[in-house]
């Protein structure tokens, strides 16, 4: 017995229709600032003030001003400048990390959901053991065998969330594959690529792309610890972390040079929150 | 209550598997730091030394052997408490891990006494009162808290505490505290720090964990016998929610780790974590694997316990 | 009838929703009724017709995102819509109870059942511990539930189905409420468990002169139990009667269609030769099959049991039992998704492989499964015209305009408009997506059409006309079906043949038209009698053999 009168239907397509039909206002601020980081990520070093390693004040942590609209750093080069190059790293490395770990997880997670057998037993056995590593401290590790540099953060912080990601798309796929539809297809005769395909990826997209935004949040955390303790990004080039690492003496003057690109980190991982948070239930759902 | 032989069953299972994982971590830690690129010998000399030097002492320090049985001795050498010999300061690995493993198990040990009583309540009275004004701070507050890294929290609270108010040093020397008042200073913002980051987890995952007894149909019987709200959740959700809510706590105690190793830093205080970072500046490869090995074991036991609290908290395996 | 004035009068009831999309629907418009003190009222209707919702809304309760909109409700003295949720509290158990669809969600299962059932005299602060379990345990009596003397010290997991229910019944009546509201209480229930928990049901309202609401979709059950009815659709009423007027002088067309629905045309067997000497269409010899870890040739838990029979082309095989019975696993090793470890299934004279992965693609063709839950079934990332096409590409090897011809046809054979292939599944309405369910099976072009219960999750009107159309495919195309069913009376309307399974066993074969007479076998007699009539006597005057009932029922 439902208790409203239309039926509901387990999915739903995150169509642009179906999406945009339930936005509130919370998610749409929230993706408002996830497209201006965006745009800045892409374009910001065209409209940079001042070129971002230039010493162009001879005071340093300056208070803000209309030359500088966020001060200037403990060397005196400016900080709008900076933060805008910054979101370059933060952004594109986490993006790319993101992107590599979500990928490899929920294609293998499909494979092992539609296979199963001993190749699940396997795989799940292994990357859950990888699991059982804690994130920052598996970057430190990896830093200090073989150094930081931007390839190694990609594909570090791409290695510390792949297990997780297949972890959920494997449990979301397993559901699906339970369904009577793929059983449907299966004894239609279909191969195991189509089941993965036409099948299972459909129906999992929504959660997975929610999935994906979080783990973002994550890599962005964990990235900006990493600068934190002066082991991501490397100078003269910052991303926010090390922004952050390079000002905090200013920390006790209260100087905008380390308050801004805090403020950017906290934006850019609050409105992606805020925007899965308020995603339509739908898409949001966990199979966890 | 009784346990079926399945649940003991299981409950062996995943400490086969927690072991098996552990073998696996290890494997990794030792490899990530031996077998990549970067040769310890080298490093250690300095580019300017002789090739004869760099053999030397790689053969002095048993590098030459095959790395599965470096591994394997390694293995048992930690087994046994022995973490071989800092290649910085030359001082065995143990002599620089005891005091500070107690440093950091003491900052540990009162986050969680803290964290655990305050993070419940509050979790349960949001759950108990969703969508109150109550409800939506809270879980702004937890949101936001869980959206930015450690190191935000950490500076905030010096800038908060230490800065604008002024009642606590920002930076906490303090091993030798002599009076309660020192000690209080000496570890107040490490504990604010990291009990806000531990306590937003935890508070998110009670209150879910909370909610979703809320939303059965037993729940809605009760209501329908006409219990008040605060007898439904005490007498009728809570007691089904015991199980995912230690869950929630051992899961939230594993965010430890991770906050502590930026904390540590931040306030310059003398644990493990901090050993460890600077360790990783100076390429100190025994005594990086040592203190990784540590949080690794540790970082293990609480998601193991986490997951052995689901299994014996499971109705359907009761007897 | 009793003349009273009214114990409960509802008028003009109006509840609100919101949606998934948040939009605002009223989903109640406009209800009144009255029930005088010990009348037992019927709500009758499909699903979304609003009946749990009416029912709730007499404890003052609306479900997440419902509230009552406009309208009184009075109960005793009380006028529920104007009361505050404390006052509320106060009547909920003690003058109104209520009696949930699946009492085995309702129990609460770290507690006791006696904690339960007695908690409502706790929280009221009725009576004193000890009195309360003494009339716990005489209801435990009156329910005929077996040891009522220490079942209560159970926890709910330890107890059955039917017997949860009935403790739920206890649970509802023991503050003894004026007003008792049963919420589909038999639904989940099969059918041989389902006549104990309604007898037992009878019983009490009829000794405790209590009054009650009985929500059903059911009117067979419905007539067993109620003196009043109302047939309720799209939250409004479609029609009010007693018992006997609405069953045997329905006034409105809905409720002519909903008795319509009950008495199936039927089935005619296709004219025609003698098959006697043909090969069957389908042959199961010796078929066993079961789940788990295999062990020496044999799984470890074994559901199918030596399986035989024989299906004539043209013809149509019927099978029932209870759940738990193997029906489904038989479709499913048949169609090769369970492989069966031993026996052998034969198509057209020529065995098959067990495992469907070693069948050729027209082996596979030939046959089709189509599946009970069409919302599972349907892809719901796909448009119909999607879902329709892949079959005729994988098997013909359609493409472009002729692949869509033949979906237009496919939709139009079974009676679809051809605009409904731009939609999504849940776009469609059950009915709507049963169709397309059956047509994707009918792309094939198959021989044989294995039904899983296709019509159990459907409204009985619907239903009724999807076995129309099954019957009229039959002879348009030529089909067999094997038609697995827990419904009697489905089986009756379709099949020429019955298989009644029990415990992986089939424990009788008979022609489906002499089923009522002809059956032998204590079991299918016993599940041939629980089938519920619209007679409002049947109940009264149905003699089980108890023996029977506590050897092959769940008690």
């Amino acid at each position: 017995m439902t208790m409203t009168p239309r039926t509901k239907s387990k999915f739903r397509l995150p169509t642009p229709h179906n999406l945009g039909y339930a936005f509130n206002w919370t998610g749409r601020i929230g993706l408002a600032l996830i497209l201006f980081w965006a745009l800045v990520a892409l374009f910001g070093r065209w409209v940079t003030p001042y070129p971002v390693g230039a010493i162009v004040d001879w005071d340093y942590f300056g208070g803000i001003s209309t030359e500088y609209w966020m001060g200037t750093d403990y060397l005196g080069r400016d900080i709008f400048s900076r933060v805008l190059m910054g979101a370059r790293y933060t952004v594109g490395i986490a993006l790319a990390a993101v992107t590599l770990a979500c990928t490899i997880g929920v294609v293998l997670g499909m494979i092992a959901a539609v296979i199963g057998g001993w190749f699940d037993t396997l795989l799940s056995r292994l990357l859950d053991a990888f699991n059982g590593i804690p994130s920052l401290l598996f970057g430190l590790v990896v830093v200090a065998a073989v150094g930081s540099s931007i390839p190694v953060l990609v594909l570090t912080l791409a290695a510390i969330y792949m297990p997780g990601a297949y972890r959920f798309a494997r449990a979301l796929a397993v559901n699906i594959n339970t369904m009577d539809f793929v059983t449907v297809a299966r004894a239609r005769g279909e191969a195991t690529p189509y089941l993965i395909r036409h099948e299972i990826l459909p129906n999992i997209l929504g959660p997975v792309l929610a999935d994906l935004g979080l783990r973002f949040v994550f890599i962005v955390l964990v990235l900006s610890g990493l600068s934190f303790l002066g082991l991501g990004v490397q100078p003269p080039n910052a991303d926010w972390g090390a922004l952050v690492r390079e000002n905090i003496e200013g920390l006790s003057l209260g100087a905008p040079a380390v308050i801004f690109p805090s403020i950017a980190i906290a934006s850019l991982t609050i409105s992606v929150n805020m925007f899965i948070d308020n995603l339509p239930t739908k898409i949001r759902d966990r199979a966890e | 209550m009784l346990r079926s032989p399945t649940t003991w069953f299981l409950v062996g299972q995943r400490l086969g598997i927690a072991f098996i994982t552990l073998i696996i971590v290890s494997f990794a830690v030792f490899f990530a730091t031996e077998l990549l690129p970067g040769d310890v010998a080298q490093i250690l000399l300095g580019q300017a030394a002789t090739p004869e030097a760099v053999a030397g002492l790689r053969e002095a320090m048993g590098l030459d052997e095959p790395a599965i049985q470096r591994f394997i001795g390694w293995l048992t050498g930690l087994a046994q408490g022995e973490m071989g010999r800092s290649y910085v300061n030359n001082i065995d690995v143990a002599d620089l891990l005891g005091g500070r493993l107690q440093n950091s198990l003491r900052l540990a040990g009162i986050v969680t006494v803290i964290c655990v009583p305050v993070a419940l309540s509050l979790g349960i009275l949001a759950a108990m009162f969703r969508g109150s004004w109550m409800d939506r701070v809270v879980s702004t507050a937890t949101i936001s808290v869980i959206s930015v890294p450690e190191f935000m929290v950490a500076t905030l609270s010096v800038l908060i505490f230490a800065v604008w108010l002024d009642w606590l040093p920002a930076l906490s020397y303090g091993v030798d505290v002599d009076s309660l008042g020192a000690m209080l200073r000496a570890y107040a913002m490490p504990v604010i720090t990291l009990s806000f980051v531990v306590s937003a987890q935890m508070i998110r995952m009670t209150r879910a964990a909370v909610i979703e007894t809320i939303e059965t149909p037993y729940v809605e019987m009760a209501l329908l016998k006409g219990a008040s709200r605060t007898r439904m959740v005490l007498v009728h959700a809570l007691p089904n929610a015991l199980g995912p809510i230690a869950n929630a706590v051992a899961l939230s105690l594993s965010y430890l780790v991770g906050g502590v190793i930026i904390v540590e830093t931040v306030f310059n205080y003398p644990g493990v974590a901090k050993l460890m970072v600077d360790a990783v500046a100076t390429r100190d490869l025994p005594l990086i694997q040592s203190c990784a090995m540590i949080f690794c074991v540790s970082y293990l036991s609480l998601t193991t316990l986490a997951d052995m609290i689901a299994i014996l908290s499971n109705p359907r395996l009761r007897q | 009838m009793m003349t009273d004035t009214p114990l409960v009068s509802v008028r003009d009831l109006r509840i609100g929703a919101i949606t998934d999309s948040g939009r605002k629907v009223e989903i109640i418009r406009g209800v009144d009724f009255d029930i005088v003190p010990g009348e037992i009222l019927a709500l009758i209707g499909e699903s979304g017709s609003g009946k749990t919702t009416i029912a709730l809304s007499l404890m003052g309760h609306t479900r997440r995102g419902c509230a009552i909109e406009g309208g009184t409700i009075r109960v005793g003295k009380h006028d529920v819509t104007g009361m505050t949720e404390k006052q509320r509290a106060r009547l909920r158990g003690t003058e109104v109870s209520y009696v949930p669809q699946s009492a085995a969600a309702a129990f609460n299962p770290s507690k006791r059942i006696m904690d339960q059932v007695v908690e409502t005299t706790r929280i009221h602060d009725l009576m004193p511990r000890a009195r309360a379990e003494a009339h716990a345990r005489d209801l435990f009596r009156a329910l005929a539930l077996p040891d009522p003397d220490t079942i209560g010290e159970r926890y709910p997991h330890q107890v059955s189905g039917g017997q949860l229910q009935r403790l739920s019944a206890a649970m509802a009546l023991i503050a003894s409420p004026e007003l008792v509201i049963f919420d589909e209480p038999t639904t989940a229930l099969d059918v041989t468990t389902q006549i104990e928990v309604l007898r037992a049901f009878r019983r009490v309202m009829q000794e405790s002169g209590m009054a009650g609401v009985y929500v059903s979709h059911d009117l067979a059950v419905v007539a067993q139990i109620a003196d009043r009815i109302i047939v309720l659709k799209g939250g409004e009423t479609q029609e009010q009667g007693t018992t006997e007027q609405i069953l045997n002088n329905p006034r409105h067309p809905y409720t002519k269609e909903l008795l319509a629905a009950f008495d199936p045309v039927p089935h005619v067997p296709l004219a025609g030769r003698d098959d006697s000497a043909d090969t069957p269409v389908l042959e199961v010899r010796d078929l066993c099959a079961g789940y788990g870890a295999v062990k020496d040739g044999e799984p470890a838990a074994k559901v199918l049991d030596s399986i035989e029979f024989r299906l004539m082309r043209g013809r149509n095989l019927g099978v029932i039992g209870e759940s738990g019975s193997g029906k489904s696993t038989l479709a499913r090793a048949v169609a090769g998704i369970l492989p069966a470890y031993r026996g052998s299934v034969l198509f057209d004279g020529q065995t098959l492989a067990p495992d469907l992965a070693q069948r050729s693609k027209e082996d596979l063709r030939r046959a089709q499964i189509v599946f009970q839950l069409a919302d599972t079934a349907l892809n719901p990332a796909h448009s119909i015209a999607n879902i329709l096409a892949r079959p005729l590409r994988f098997y013909k090897g359609l493409h472009g305009a002729a692949c869509e011809r033949e979906v237009i046809r496919l939709l139009d054979l079974v009676h679809l408009p051809a605009t409904l292939r731009h939609r999504l599944p849940s776009e469609l309405s059950g009915g709507q997506k049963q169709r397309v369910n059956l047509a994707r099976a009918l792309a094939a072009d198959p021989e044989l059409i294995l039904c899983d219960e296709i019509t159990s999750a459907l409204d009985t009107v619907v239903a009724a006309a999807i076995l129309d159309l099954l019957k009229e495919l039959q002879g348009e195309l030529g089909l067999s079906y094997m038609f697995i069913s827990h419904d009697l009376s489905t089986v009756e309307a379709i099949c020429d043949d019955v298989l009644v399974m029990y415990k992986g066993k089939v424990v009788e074969a008979m022609p489906a038209t002499r089923m009522s007479q002809d059956a032998t076998h204590p079991y299918s007699r016993l599940l041939i009698s629980s089938v519920p009539q619209l007679d409002t006597g049947w109940l009264a005057g149905l003699e089980q053999d108890p023996e029977l009932l506590a050897a092959f029922s769940e008690r």
